[in-house]
């Protein structure tokens, strides 16, 4: 009691408080010290005039952010399909890996073939062989659209991603989650739809804002096979202008989306760590 | 008469044998006590009669009809038997209400509305009328294991297995659960339980059985079996724990 100051603190908290301060001025004064090192260090470099006019000019910048902007809401629609078809196929990916009758254990095979080859194949080749592909075999419009056979690429990729995800949340859920459910009498499926997944959804959501952030991502590698999304819009102005900012317009405009979302993910993700123990 | 019955049960994990030939007869309104050191088989054999785990050989009875054909369907018999566990293993994800009539709805197909006033009926004389809206980490241990009981009555099962439903309470929370026990044991209810309570077991059962390498070693009153057990083992056992 005697050690207590005048604010009612005790001696533990004033020297928290203290350690405290002192971590901010140290990481405050460390931040500054890279920051103005790199403002000062880099324009220092022999290319730096060169670079700046080509990858940062104000101008360009300018000029090209609407229609960037513009080309951008394609990546979104495009996005927006995917994804919920993605969270679906994946499920039922999953589900299928686990299913324990034998007359559908074909179903169970083909799960597996599935998530492996799609996992193994690189994103942009399965782009590339789905987008020029499938519309290679001289189908009418609209089915020779990009857009439907490359959203169908990475709705196949992904989807083999989501689904090991959500196996791995399902098989997260504790065996006596089973042992209660089936010993009231449910059947294999209802404990599955009621018991299961509703559990196993809840832990592996984090992981899934991850496997959205890298789609958002790849959407971008559609522009190799034609749809004209904000990265191939960025080369447009790029061979337009002779010049590299478009580039950077665009790396800031995925930044403004993907950033918050990552916080966001790993945000949920340390809450619900917090909540588990 | 005869409710339960059980017939040279075995049940091997690999070339482990966990029941070796277990025969019991459980009347109705009778409540039986399995006792035994931890790796007994109490465990495996509650799960084995409420169809868990198929059984290797030996046949189970309730009700006098064979529930242990290979290949039955478990679901309408897991019905009639209801289980309670040593975690609770409440659905953390409903509040104690949604999970009391989770297998009500689903099995017997019956709405919300129309189970509401059995079940608040139950919650109520279980003393947790005031928790059924709560999700189970926002219940005590003792509260959790109550609702755990009142979700397999609301099944209205015929016999009702307990695995040593005790065990993972704080020990001042173990009175309220032995409660509902006793008040169950009142209403008529078929019992089964694996427990380590043996002041409880001596005072409530009707019968006890000594368990030792998946055998019943010894059974009887609690009286004889408590008191005057013949075998050496359960005297050592009893040594152990009393
Ligand atoms: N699912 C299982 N797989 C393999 N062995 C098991 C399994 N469940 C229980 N056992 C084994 O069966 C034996 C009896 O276990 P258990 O029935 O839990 O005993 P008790 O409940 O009397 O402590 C133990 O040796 C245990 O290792
Ligand atoms: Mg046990």
């Amino acid at each position: 009691m005697a050690d207590q100051s005048a604010a009612g603190r005790t001696r533990r908290q004033i020297y928290e408080d203290r350690l405290r301060r002192r971590s901010l001025i140290i990481a405050g004064s460390s931040t500054t010290i890279v920051v103005l090192a790199v403002l000062f260090l880099v324009p220092m470099a022999p290319g730096w005039e060169k670079v700046q006019k080509s990858f940062f000019n104000w101008d360009v910048f300018a000029k090209t952010f609407p229609g960037l902007l513009e080309a951008f809401m394609l990546d979104v629609a495009i996005f927006a399909w995917c994804a919920p078809l993605i969270a679906i196929l994946g499920l039922l990916v999953a589900l299928a890996r686990d299913v324990r009758s034998p007359a559908l254990f074909p179903l169970r095979i083909l799960g597996a073939a599935y998530t492996d080859i799609f996992r193994g194949v690189p994103v942009i080749l399965t782009v590339y062989l789905i987008g020029f592909g499938i519309p290679g075999l001289g189908l009418p419009r609209p089915w020779n659209s990009p857009y439907i056979w490359g959203s169908l690429a990475l709705i196949l990729t992904y989807s083999a991603y989501v689904a090991e995800i959500f196996r791995s949340g399902i098989e997260s859920v504790h065996q006596s989650q089973r042992s209660a459910a089936e010993s009231l009498g449910l059947s294999e499926s209802d404990t599955i739809r009621f018991v299961i997944l509703p559990q196993a959804i809840r832990r592996v959501i984090p992981a899934q804002m991850n496997m959205l952030i890298a789609l958002q991502k790849d959407v971008a590698l559609l522009s190799f096979i034609g749809p004209v999304e904000i990265f191939r819009q960025a080369g447009v102005y790029k061979s337009l202008l002779a010049n590299f900012t478009p580039y950077v317009g665009a790396a800031v405009i995925f930044l403004a989306v993907t950033i918050p979302a990552t916080r966001y993910a790993d945000y949920l993700l340390a809450k619900q760590n917090r909540e588990r123990s | 008469m005869t409710k339960l019955s059980l017939r040279d049960v075995v049940k091997r994990f690999g070339s482990n044998t966990v029941c070796d030939g277990i025969s019991l007869d459980v009347a109705e309104g009778e409540m039986v006590c399995l006792i035994g050191a931890s790796g007994a088989g109490k465990s495996t054999l509650l799960r084995c009669i409420n169809l868990l785990e198929p059984i290797e050989d030996g046949e189970i009875f309730l009700d006098g009809e064979d529930i242990s054909i290979p290949g039955l369907d478990p679901m309408p018999v897991r019905r009639r038997i209801g289980m309670v566990f040593q975690s609770y293993n409440l659905f953390p994800h409903m509040t104690a209400i949604e999970n009391v009539m989770l297998a009500p709805r689903r099995v017997y197909k019956k709405s919300r509305q129309e189970l509401r006033p059995e079940v608040e009926a139950l919650f109520e004389k279980f003393g947790l009328a005031d928790r059924m809206e709560h999700y189970p980490d926002q219940l005590s241990g003792g509260q959790q294991q109550r609702v755990a009981i009142v979700r397999a009555l609301a099944m209205k099962p015929e016999v009702m297995l307990f695995d040593e439903i005790t065990a993972a309470l704080d020990p001042q929370l173990v009175g309220e659960v032995l409660e509902v026990l006793r008040l169950l044991k009142d209403s008529g209810m078929t019992m089964m339980l694996a427990t380590h309570e043996m002041g409880f077991a001596r005072e409530a059962a009707d019968k006890v059985c000594f368990l030792k390498d998946g055998r019943i070693v010894e059974e009887g009153p609690p009286s004889v079996l408590f008191e005057n057990p013949t075998d050496p083992q359960t005297r050592e056992f009893l040594a152990r724990v009393l």
